[in-house]
């Protein structure tokens, strides 16, 4: 039976972004890594990210960039986490008079296509509050 | 301590060769920039490439019958002509070298670039489109610097219009502000001609130890060339990570840290400049170094292209040779190319495109990795 495969492992769950919590400099990071990309102190923490954030910066992807297998165009932006921490992300709304600075933007595991075998592949993005 | 002078220039033109290899390509610009310098024997050669593989500057010096001395490849993205500039003039300073030529190869492939520097999944999830994070860039820029559509249209008029004058450039045809509006919208704000094309190309120098801060003689003295990486922080910076810090207004770009060292090493800054060649990936991208490079103060970028400062006979002339926009880019090749313009500009060799009494030049560019380089020159 076609199963569903994370895009890459270690990224995120069904319900949360996967970062990581520097105890030296308190800083948050993402990906999760084993050592702090600010600091580099090795005391780090995995932790769960907020599943919720605000538009920062976005825009469409218009043509498909090499080796990129989904649909077009797709949204993509950065979305500002709680933990003070901008997410670079594809965004689940491509068109662009829908989005604004500042706006709720929330998780969304999404898929992105689909395998010869009929497995789908998902990964992170972010999709307007009021959507979701 | 010793001072290095830019002795001989040569170029092969920016564009597309279709039967030509790229180390043909450097043979023309070696041989034109040996030639320039009266044919001096070096003893090292450093070469900027990015997409040559292993051993192209090799090639090229193969094809001279001028091995023997060290000769060295070094990559850093759209700075690796200036990574290698910086390593040459430090060894001369050092007074391990009394000549060392430098020169930038490159052939790159067509399209969107595609670069061994993303992960596999990071292509997969769409998350390595290169245009989007300079629109992205250029969203946040128009957003704090009240820059419009319109304005990142000016930039590229600006420059189709310099390059007319330049016979090294690929395009050289001017254009409207709404034919570039009218070019396919890639990535919002950016629309096709707003964007510099990859292409092919060389450029060489050589560079000789001189007395310091000569100032008498007609030469032109490199008076600093510096490389910078990344600091860790911005969402949005070169080195294109999957996160930035939300508190990162302390956080210098990397285009501002080698201009730092730049202008210290030179013991210039950026009033004492009369013309720039830039990094001009994209329309914002120029905008933002005149921001970053210090050139105008913070939120200012679009006023001063509004106003025509950085037009030839503005103020300060940004990109006299068309820039990227006109030249397209070959990764290895553009930083030296810009030092070939500045040179022919401090020469006051320029034809109708020259700076008029330029004395003090600077040359930027950035990209992957992070990756910054900057150039002062002075006569
Ligand atoms: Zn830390």
């Amino acid at each position: 039976m076609p199963g569903v495969r994370p895009v890459h492992e270690g990224l995120f769950t069904p319900e949360h972004l996967i970062g990581g919590r520097c105890d030296a400099c308190r800083r948050h990071h993402f990906p999760a890594a084993t050592t702090c990309p600010y600091c580099g102190s090795t005391a780090v923490t995995e932790v769960a990210l907020s599943d919720t954030g605000t538009l920062w910066a976005w825009t469409a992807v218009t043509a498909p960039p090499p080796g990129y297998r989904g649909e077009v165009p797709f949204g993509f932006g950065v979305v500002e986490l709680p933990e003070g921490l901008r997410v670079i992300t594809r965004l689940g709304e491509s068109d662009l008079s829908r989005l604004s600075f500042g706006q709720a933007m929330k998780l969304d595991i999404a898929p992105l296509h689909e395998e010869d075998d009929g497995t789908a592949v998902v990964t992170y993005s972010f999709v307007p509050s009021e959507c979701a | 301590m010793t001072g290095v002078a830019i002795v001989g220039i040569g170029m092969h033109p920016f564009g597309r060769f279709e039967d030509k290899t790229v180390t043909e390509m450097g043979v023309e610009a070696v041989r034109a920039a040996l030639g320039d310098a009266g044919d001096p024997e070096f003893q090292a050669a450093f070469c900027g490439t990015a997409y040559s593989g292993v051993a192209a500057g090799h090639k090229v010096l193969g094809a001279l019958g001028r091995t023997g001395t060290p000769i060295v490849d070094v990559e850093a993205g759209c700075a690796s002509g200036g990574a290698a500039l910086m390593l040459a003039a430090g060894a001369i300073r050092a007074g391990q070298y009394d000549c060392a030529l430098v020169f930038g190869i490159e052939k790159m492939p067509k399209g969107i670039i595609r670069s061994s520097f993303f992960e596999p999944w990071r292509e997969e999830a769409g998350l390595a489109a290169t245009p989007a994070y300079f629109a992205l860039r250029a969203q946040r820029l128009m957003r704090e610097s009240g820059v419009t559509k319109d304005l990142l249209a000016q930039v590229v008029v600006k420059n189709r219009r310099q390059g007319v004058h330049n016979p090294d450039a690929m395009f050289r045809a001017e254009v409207t502000a709404d034919e570039v509006l009218a070019s396919r919208l890639v990535c919002e704000p950016l629309h096709l001609w707003m964007l510099c094309s990859p292409n092919e190309g060389a450029a060489a120098v050589v560079l000789r130890a001189a007395p310091a801060r000569d100032g008498g003689g007609p030469g032109v003295t490199l008076a600093a060339a510096t490389l910078r990486s990344h600091l860790p922080g911005s969402a949005l910076h070169e080195g294109t990570p999957l996160s930035g810090l939300a508190d990162d207004a302390d956080i210098p770009a990397p285009t501002t840290l080698a201009a730092t060292a730049a202008y210290e090493e030179a013991g210039l800054g950026p009033a004492d400049l009369d013309v720039v060649e830039c990094q001009d990936t994209d329309a914002a991208r120029e905008l933002l170094s005149y921001e970053e490079l210090g050139l105008c103060p913070q939120g200012e970028s679009g006023e001063w292209i509004a106003e025509g400062v950085t037009a030839l006979g503005g103020r300060l002339p940004v990109n006299p040779s068309g820039g990227l926009l006109s030249k397209g880019e070959p990764l290895g090749a553009s930083a030296l190319g810009q030092v070939v313009e500045l040179t022919r500009q401090l020469r006051g060799g320029a034809g109708p495109r020259q700076v008029d009494g330029a004395r003090t030049a600077l040359g930027h560019t950035v990209g992957r990795g992070a990756n910054a380089s900057v150039v002062l020159l002075q006569r």
